[in-house]
């Protein structure tokens, strides 16, 4: 043998990796991580994380990490195009861009002077749902969300009505501080890079981590338990664990008295109108019984021992309870006993027990305290920072049930009896975040708030806090096309994107005219019961032959499925053309310690004649003469387009879509003049700005002094009053009052019973509504899961991508297949009530047995996302969409709730369920049902493309 | 056939923790990204947007489960070439385009030299090499060759693609022969190991196997108040309610 000739790598080794780099945001997800983008010759040769974002702090994952690919799809949508076959067909001529805002200036124009709610504008992933909801509401139309009615409004709404904050982008666990992690239900890309950094500290720290999942992957695979639970039952499971807390008093009442309503009084005055309220004085500050001086007194004072259990005269001579005392008597009756838990969720009740133990020992035994002194909202200065080291984190996974609300809000709940929101150790805020519970945003769109050329008088979504802020008329009906804010989901701050294409079909409540969609998928995987909604689209009106939806709009970067339902396609950049503003006054990106926003900036030029959406968006404004957007002379207010908005935009004086480097010289944040250089200054710093917060603001901010008077200043809240944990919701009980006959505002017949049994004060538990559907056998929970390297529908158009994930099984646990005679491989029917799909099997050990699952949003259309017709994600991918119902079983008198939960109208998509029975030889090797390919709609010839 | 140096100077490598890897396929696709047009260039793809889409990837990462039922555990686990010691992918190579560096043991292809013959990835016990079909030559890990030693680079940066992305921090890279670096230390403390040692092929890299779980059950709660009260549970809890608040 000999030895090589090595050659000189020498001239290899230190090729600079660009040209140049440029600092921006990601969008191959929702964690909006800092990226660097590596440029060569003009094109994107890298991306890689940037260090310094507050976000990722350098790590990119699988999705990030092939950008690249997304920016270079061959499913790019070329140049706006105009339907010219069949709504469906996906026959379209290009057209320009000037045809094409005339076009759909013209359609939104005549909705605007006729009836401004015949538009429902609906948008997918937005990232400047500021934006786009501003727009909508200068339009007039209250038919504005995005797609977190389909995500996660549970958990916002449960968190935000609870504890003025909430899981997900909304606050995160201390983790250099935590001494126990539990992770309820998690999909796996909520978050991504933020859990990724986090699970990584943790495990080296040896912080235990407890995972609650039907399914062990991802996240789960690392946990040092797994709990694999049943399906809808984690509200069970937690609500057992506040149980043995409470029976085993390991619980904070220093905290409970302190920052929550448990020693409010709350009224018992059997069949009055205000029975169940909390009882008030005067000036309507809640009342407790202060065992000191023995008297019903105001709560919201120092110096008070206020009373946490027994029954209370008030001034009326009637009587009141502490809410601490029916959250005990709720939690502590054999309802919520482990042994019943394990009944329902499969989880032993000595595992249950044994957890309680283990959170108590972290909470109580493994106490944080930080010497830092601060001043709480009543002015007493507290020496030290104490914490309850215990950190908890959710997701769809609880989200995406029928019973998703009720069991966030026992999940804050547990939270709270342990005194873990907002201490070191525990679950923490991130600016703009704590918010009044709820914040103090109240929806527009009842009669009369929609006026033909009128804008509408506030904003589309919002917290109602009882009957009277409710989007109904006098008898009772919905207002907005989604039935959000109506007694079907009085609480839908998010909206119902899954509910419009069917009303709107079936004019229930109204018909409408314009459908304008945003990076909404609404004509695949983001839709219930999908050959119905397909059917919708193209269903016309016989006596007219018009469609029953007339006229929709489409915006998007990519030949998604719903491209072939648009009449009219507005194509969008990749994120890498253009701005984008990721704003404090949208979601945001801060940091625990940090308030943080960010921009996108483009960092090359689309080489396509397509537009951001959002500079389409003002510009169609402009065409349309909507308030805000032009100037007195009718000319464009932001002719810069949608940078010019970022920058000169404010919403109230002072404030703009980005906090950072306000003011002339760039040196304020929060609230300062316009900068005009702005965005010089973000770009300069990274494309981002984060606030580090001193010391004594980081923790207690529900409660903090200083923090709470720096947020009213910087416009994150807007009075400097406490906020105080609802343990019991007042909001909740104002809406059973009214269920109850109270009150001018009450449910229409037909609502009363389901009002009253959902809108109960404190939280508990029931089974989905799926049991409504199953008259036949289903024995089985189907759900889904994304996988880490894919979002939403996205990652089948990146060819790196769809190698790791082209096609998708059917995962069941092996032990169960058995049972139903089902071996590895098998081809499967999977059947609902409504229907069925054909399916590959793949056994596994790490799954609930009663559960079956499959990585969500693979399955294609054939032909969409610029793929092959005979892609796999299109022969051997399927959907479990098919057999989701959008509407549960007809009720007495003919009503069909939607399939969602009865509180926020959350899409309970989670909750279906099936049997599984095998396939006949012959049916094996293909998934089904199949639709008809969409053949090379909207990017001309794939070779071309790809060249 | 190829000989190898009798020693290398260092022994650069990558220790990789199975305790932290949670699949999440960024040290593939992060590999893919600065490889394609980096050392390797181009790592192409066959029917990228077709029935059949595969391609060559220096790094590929796999899940699977291990056990049964509850007790059992779901592993992630990323596969790329582990800079043997005495890999046979080098010897069999019969041009010399496969070859292991004295300087710092990285196993690299010469891709002016490579055949194609595909002996090597026979050879691989680890199937850590990767044929491009497009490009004719043979692939694989080079650490990152162009990165780790890229002088315009800052000094952080100098390190595979694949270590720079991980999000969980479960990828760390060094010179596995100084017993003092940080990743020998790592490897020491959580007794990392060798993929199949018994192939002889003295593998560089490293995995660090998962920690043993934590499920230990604290002490059980001591009763901290004299239980005084009696009956159900809700005036139990009152009770003590009423003497710690009192206090």
């Amino acid at each position: 043998m000999s030895r090589p000739h090595e050659p000189d790598l020498a001239p290899l080794l230190s090729v600079p990796s660009a040209d140049e780099i440029k600092t921006t945001t990601c969008y191959m997800c929702a964690c909006r991580c800092g990226i660097r983008v590596h440029l060569k010759d003009g094109k994107v040769r890298y991306i890689d994380g940037n260090r310094d974002h507050p976000v990722n702090k350098g790590v990119l994952c699988g999705k990030g990490s092939a950008g690249i690919m997304q920016h270079y799809a061959p499913s790019r949508l070329k140049a706006p195009l105009l339907r010219v076959g069949p709504r469906g067909s996906g026959e379209f001529k290009e057209i320009s861009w000037e045809e094409a805002l005339q076009t759909a200036s013209t359609w939104l124009g005549d909705v605007r002077r006729k009836d401004p709610k015949k538009l429902a504008f609906f948008t997918g992933r937005d990232q400047s749902q500021s934006l786009t909801g501003w727009w909508a509401m200068q339009f007039g139309t209250p038919n504005y969300a995005a797609h977190g009615g389909f995500c996660s409004v549970n958990m916002a709404a449960a968190g935000l009505y609870t504890f003025g904050g909430s899981f997900w982008e909304f606050g995160e666990t201390d983790w250099d501080h935590t001494r126990y992690f539990m992770l309820f239900g998690v999909a796996e890309d909520h978050a991504s890079n933020p859990l990724k950094i986090a699970l990584g500290k943790l495990k080296k720290r040896g912080v235990k981590v407890v995972s609650v999942n039907p399914v062990r992957t991802g996240y789960n695979a690392i946990a040092d338990e797994w709990i694999g639970i049943k399906p809808g039952t984690d509200g069970l499971f937690a609500a057992a664990l506040v149980h043995e807390l409470l029976r085993t008093q390991k619980i904070d009442l220093d905290y409970l008295a302190r920052y929550t309503n448990a020693p409010w009084l709350v009224i018992r005055d059997a069949g009055a109108e205000d029975d169940g309220l909390i009882a008030r004085d005067a000036d309507g500050k809640p009342l407790c019984f202060d065992t000191k001086t023995g008297k019903v007194t105001n709560a919201i004072a120092t110096d008070l021992v206020p009373a946490l259990s027994g029954t209370y005269k008030l001034a009326d001579k009637r009587e009141a309870v502490p809410a601490f005392q029916l959250v005990a008597e709720r939690f502590l009756s054999d309802e919520y006993s482990p042994e019943r838990a394990e009944k329902e969720s499969g989880v032993a009740a000595s595992t249950i027990r044994r957890i309680a133990r283990e959170l108590a020992h972290a909470a109580f035994e493994q106490q944080i305290t930080l010497d830092v002194p601060w001043t709480d909202m009543l002015g007493r200065r507290h020496e030290k920072m104490i914490g309850r080291p215990v950190g908890m984190h959710a997701m769809r996974g609880i989200s995406a049930h029928a019973n998703g609300f009720h069991t966030c809000r026992i999940l804050h709940v547990l939270q709270i009896v342990l005194g873990s929101i907002d201490c070191p150790g525990g679950f923490r805020y991130k600016a703009p975040y704590p918010k009044q519970t709820p914040p103090f945003l109240k929806m527009r769109g009842k009669p009369g708030d929609v006026q033909p050329m009128k804008p509408l008088p506030g904003p589309q979504l919002g917290f109602p806090t009882g009957p009277e802020d409710l989007l109904v008329d006098a008898e009772g009906r919905p207002q907005r096309i989604d039935k959000a804010f109506s007694w079907d989901a009085p609480l839908a701050a998010h909206g119902m994107m899954h509910m419009v294409i069917a009303n709107a079909a079936r004019g229930d409540p109204y018909p409408i005219d314009v459908l304008f969609m945003y990076m909404a998928n609404m004509g695949w995987n983001s839709s219930m019961n999908l050959g119905a909604t397909l059917a919708h689209l193209t269903e016309k009106d016989e006596t007219t032959g018009e469609y029953k939806i007339p006229k929709v709009i489409y915006s998007d970067a990519y030949a998604s499925e719903t491209v072939a339902y648009a009449d009219l396609v507005l194509p969008d950049t990749t994120y890498l053309e253009r701005w984008d503003c990721i704003s404090l006054l949208d979601r945001p990106i801060s940091e625990p310690d940090a308030p943080a926003d960010a921009i996108r900036h483009p960092v090359v030029k689309p080489d396509r004649d397509v537009r951001p959406f959002q500079d389409v968006l003002l510009d169609i404004g402009v065409r349309l003469g909507l308030p805000g957007m032009t100037t007195e002379t009718g000319k464009a207010k932001f002719p810069g387009g949608y940078p010019d908005y970022i920058v000169n935009h404010e919403r109230r004086p002072g404030i703009g879509p980005l906090a950072g480097f306000r003011g002339a010289n760039g040196g304020e944040f929060g609230k300062g003049a316009v900068n005009p250089r702005q965005l010089e200054h973000y770009i300069a710093n990274g494309s981002f700005h984060v606030h580090h917060l001193p010391p004594h603001m980081r923790y207690f901010r529900h409660a903090n002094r200083d923090y709470t008077e720096w947020s009213v200043d910087k416009g994150f809240r807007l009075a400097p009053t406490p906020i105080y944990f609802q343990l019991y919701s007042e909001t909740m009980q104002k809406m059973r009052l009214a269920a109850r006959g109270h009150g001018a505002v009450q449910p229409p017949e037909q609502h009363r019973k389901r009002i009253e049994a959902y809108f109960d004060p404190l939280p508990f538990w029931y089974p989905p509504f799926e049991g409504e559907m199953t008259e036949g056998d289903f024995p089985l929970h189907a759900i889904t899961q994304r996988p880490m390297a894919m979002y939403h529908s996205w990652g089948s158009q990146n060819s790196w991508l769809r190698q790791i994930h082209g096609s998708n099984r059917l995962y069941m646990n092996r032990a169960r297949a058995a049972q139903f005679g089902i071996a590895d491989d098998d081809w499967v029917w999977i059947t609902s009530a409504i229907g069925r799909v054909k399916a590959q099997v793949k056994l596994m050990e790490g799954v609930n047995a009663d559960t079956v699952w499959t990585w969500n949003a693979i399955g294609k259309r054939a032909g969409a996302w610029g793929l092959d017709t005979d892609a796999p994600e299109a022969t051997r991918g399927f959907l479990l969409n098919h057999l989701i119902t959008e509407l549960l079983p007809e009720q007495r008198g003919g009503y069909r709730f939607s399939n969602s939960d009865p509180v926020t109208g959350q899409a309970a998509w989670y909750d279906l369920k099936v049997r599984v029975e095998k396939a006949a030889a012959e049916e094996a090797g293909e998934t089904s049902p199949r639709f008809e390919p969409i053949i090379d709609v909207g990017v001309g010839r794939r070779s071309e493309a790809a060249e | 056939m190829t000989a190898l140096p009798a020693t290398t100077a260092k022994k650069l490598g990558l220790v990789i923790d199975l305790d932290t890897c949670v699949g999440c396929q960024a040290c593939a696709t992060s590999c893919k990204e600065w490889n394609t047009q980096g050392y390797s260039a181009p790592l192409t793809d066959q029917d990228p947007y077709g029935a059949d889409p595969h391609g060559a990837w220096l790094n590929r990462v796999h899940g699977f489960e291990v056990g049964e039922g509850d007790k059992g555990r779901t592993v992630h686990f990323p596969r790329s070439c582990l800079h043997c010691e005495t890999p046979d992918c080098v010897t069999v190579c019969p041009t010399g385009a496969s070859y292991k560096r004295a300087e710092d043991g990285i196993v690299l292809v010469n891709p002016d030299t490579c055949i194609g013959c595909k002996l090597c990835s026979w050879a691989c016990a680890y199937g850590a090499r990767e044929y491009d079909y497009d490009d004719g030559v043979m692939k694989k890990c080079t650490l990152c060759v162009d990165r780790i030693y890229n002088e315009t680079f800052a000094p952080e940066d100098r390190v595979p693609a694949c270590v720079r992305a991980c999000p969980t921090g479960a990828r760390h890279f060094g010179d596995i022969g100084d017993p003092n670096s940080a990743v020998s230390q790592l490897v020491a403390e959580r007794g990392g190991f060798d993929l199949l040692p018994e192939f002889g092929y003295k593998p560089v890299n490293k995995y660090l196997p998962p920690r043993q779980r934590r499920d230990e059950v604290p002490p059980p709660v001591r009763a901290t108040e004299k239980e005084v009260a009696t009956g159900a549970a809700v005036e139990k809890l009152f009770a003590w309610v009423d003497r710690v608040m009192s206090r």
